[in-house]
């Protein structure tokens, strides 16, 4: 972390604890107005129909203090580790080793994802937990190209997923292709379909093309509940073949691999097996960004989201390059969709509503657009953190949006804000959210 | 195919033109932004668009540019081996990339969350996209690839030099100083290795020490690329330093043309300037002496 050696103004740097108090009265104050229907007074259908009701005014106090107290907290935290463009009261030293701690995030958590099986061996629950968190680091990663690099807004990104996942489905099913033949099929009918998106959302930009792509998961979606002598409707597909390792299956049978390996046959070898699976299918989408960034064509997607007009001065073909930029996270969605629908074994069209869409998109916005680590902590902690609160019941939804709307409030441009540079001369320094572009379609 | 306008003042030079407008005629609705403008840029060689506000410089660079499709006339670009290319039938990034017109733009048009050297590595979009194999080569690390990112490196380096932002390389683009983004989008613009160089109003905002520097970046591009140069320019100094040729224009048409010191004194110039603003008008006759 490079900050530019400004001199922090004494004013600014010490938290004002005069505006403090006042925010704080203002937030206990709405709170005031907003709650005291709602829980000051409890009404109630008597036993003849009557209404009765009473008051809960202590319950009511008991919240506007903790909105103001809370209020004077998160003010405090803001004045500390505030957001981007106001000054850094962190002291330089912890910023340097919050900075080194930062370069080994990524390595310790690869390193801790290649050892989950191992150390998990047993508890099939976080076996399966892993997978479902590692399909969504995938899924992000695959969104990530479109969103984050070229700046194009996605709504319907479920739908390369459901086109993986019904290729798949289908063409194993029909035809009794093999996975590893279908999961090259599968993203390559997925990218064909990002590419017939792309054509007709060229010319849009912004909210329009977002509503768009957002018409477009929906009729894939629509297409396949409907379509049923293909799809089989809302039934869905059944009895997908489960994925082998290079033509030995993963059964109890004699030609299994437990039988051919001379061990004791156990259903978690299937379980391990998938998780390696996808973290493969993850650490090829992360890999191929990662390069594609540093080619002509990722800065290209980058210098789109930044300027369209300045690409097109420059000679860049902004048609091409939003296409390839639909068709590749389309193929990373499309390979994702084929793992699904062999992990499951079934799939119908519920699995791919726009509820899967946004998720997908939070997960990105979430992580930093354009940060592959961000992206890879956002589904860590969005799917971890759906089944971490699953204890609350229905209370569930509302810790996790209080949670995204405290995270945005703290890092507006998500978990990792700053963008690093493709190439450097001398040294890559971060570069900060406040210059790089959303993108605007 | 200009000569046949006999009422043509440049026909009667020794022409190596890169580019001649013939008749070019802009309509929005109504109103007419350009009316029958013909005018030549000969290569090797600064010509300036010059002209009171609003008298469709900019539209006719964004013509020229492929920004906008004019509603008549044409704008022929020969090239140093003879070719010819219609800039009227091309659009869009084809302009940049087949006929080698290259442009900056009035308010600048940096890729600001990039950084410097990133901002000159896009200019060799088309380049480098051929050498990596349409991204194949270039995924797989291919050494033919490697060779040609180095080879492009070097030419960033090269105008990074050039434009003395060597040392700011790895900075964002829009961190940099308001005259170094100036100079940086110039540098962009010739990393495409143009033909034809367009600026808008490249020192607009530059402070007289920074004109001078860009008006000696310009003068060196013409000398040491063989570039040849378009400007817009309001900054008359820079204007009368630089142009080999001077073409004015007023509500759309050309008023006059000829070297600096013949427009300086044209009474015509002088009256638009006049009618336009004052300052201007002074700025006209005063500067160059």
């Amino acid at each position: 972390m490079t900050l530019p050696a400004s001199e922090p103004k004494p004013a600014t740097r010490a938290p004002d604890l005069v505006f403090i108090l006042k925010k704080s009265a203002i937030s206990a104050f709405i709170a005031l107005v907003l709650f005291s229907l709602m829980i000051g007074i409890r009404t109630e259908a008597g036993p003849t129909g009557q209404l009765i009701y009473w008051t809960r005014f202590d319950d009511l106090a008991a919240i506007v203090a903790a909105v103001f107290g809370g209020s004077i907290v998160i003010e405090l935290l803001r004045a500390w580790w505030g957001p981007a463009g106001t000054i850094n009261v962190v002291p330089p030293s912890l910023q340097g080793s919050l900075a080194i701690a930062g370069r080994l995030v990524a390595p310790a958590l690869l390193i801790f994802t290649l050892l989950v099986p191992v150390i998990f061996y047993h508890q099939r629950y976080i076996l399966d937990l892993g997978i479902l968190v590692l399909t969504y680091v995938m899924l992000g990663w695959g969104l990530n190209v479109v969103v984050g690099l070229a700046g194009l807004l996605d709504l319907g990104y479920v739908a390369f997923y459901a086109v993986g996942a019904y290729s798949y489905a289908l063409l194993a099913t029909h035809f009794g292709l093999s996975f590893w033949i279908c999961l090259p099929l599968a993203g390559i009918l997925a990218s064909l379909w990002g590419v017939m998106l792309g054509f007709p959302v060229l010319r849009l930009r912004g909210d329009y093309l977002a509503i768009v792509t957002l018409a477009f998961g929906e009729i894939i979606r629509l297409v396949i509940i409907n379509w049923q002598s293909l799809t089989g409707g809302p039934n869905g597909v059944s009895s997908i073949p489960r994925p082998s390792l290079f033509g030995i299956p993963l059964t109890p049978g004699d030609d299994g691999l437990a039988a051919r390996l001379g061990i004791e046959f156990s259903p978690t070898h299937r379980i391990v097996f998938l998780f390696y699976l996808i973290l493969a299918l993850a650490l090829l989408t992360n890999w191929v960004t990662i390069r594609l960034r540093r080619l002509p064509i990722g800065r290209a997607w980058e210098a789109l989201r930044e300027d369209e007009v300045a690409c097109r001065a420059l000679g860049i073909n902004t048609t091409t390059t939003k296409l390839t930029a639909f068709a590749t996270g389309a193929l990373f969605g499309g390979f994702a969709g084929a793992f699904f629908a062999t992990r499951q074994g079934f799939i119908s069209p519920e699995s791919f509503t726009f509820n899967e869409s946004a998720l997908v998109l939070a997960i990105v916005v979430l992580g930093g657009m354009g940060s592959q680590l961000g992206v890879a902590l956002a589904a860590l902690t969005m799917i971890g953190g759906f089944e971490l609160f699953r204890g609350l019941e229905q209370f569930r939804m509302l810790v996790f949006g209080l949670a995204m709307v405290l995270l945005m409030i703290w890092r507006p441009r998500g978990i990792i804000g700053h963008r690093a540079p493709t190439v450097y001369l001398k040294q890559a320094q971060a570069i900060s959210s406040d210059l790089v572009k959303e993108g605007h379609g | 195919m200009s000569g046949d306008r006999s009422n043509d003042r440049m026909s009667d030079r020794i022409s190596d033109r890169i580019l001649a407008v013939d008749r070019l005629t802009m309509r929005f609705g109504g109103i007419v932004a350009i009316n029958e403008l013909s005018f030549a840029a000969e290569r090797r060689r600064i010509t300036a668009l010059i002209g009171p506000n609003g008298a469709g410089k900019t539209t006719v660079f964004n013509c020229i540019t492929g920004f906008y499709k004019p509603t008549s006339g044409t704008m022929r670009l020969t090239h140093e081996g003879g070719g010819e290319i219609a800039l009227e039938r091309l659009n869009d990034f084809r302009i940049s990339k087949q006929a080698k017109v290259a442009r900056t733009f009035q308010n600048i048009r940096l890729f600001p969350g990039m950084t410097a050297l990133e901002n000159l590595m896009v200019a060799q979009h088309n380049a480098l996209m051929r050498a990596s194999g349409l991204t194949f080569l270039g995924l797989i690390g291919a050494p033919s690839w490697r060779s040609a990112e180095k080879r492009a490196i070097e030419l960033a380096t090269f105008w990074l030099n050039r434009i003395g932002l060597f040392d700011r390389a790895d900075d964002a683009a829009g961190n940099l100083p308001y005259g170094d983004q100036r100079r940086l989008e110039i540098a962009r613009a010739m990393c495409t290795e143009p033909a034809l160089l367009c600026l808008d109003e490249p020192a607009a905002g530059l402070n007289a020490r920074e004109s001078e520097a860009l008006s000696e970046l310009l003068l060196s591009i013409r000398a040491d690329q063989g570039t040849s140069i378009l400007l817009i320019e309001h900054d008359m100094s820079v204007v009368m330093e630089i142009s080999d040729h001077v073409v004015v224009m007023d509500y759309g048409v050309k008023i006059a043309e000829g070297s600096p010191q013949q427009v300086r004194d044209d009474p015509k110039v002088i009256a638009a300037y006049l009618g336009a603003d004052e300052q201007e008008a002074i700025a006209v006759m005063e500067s160059g002496t």
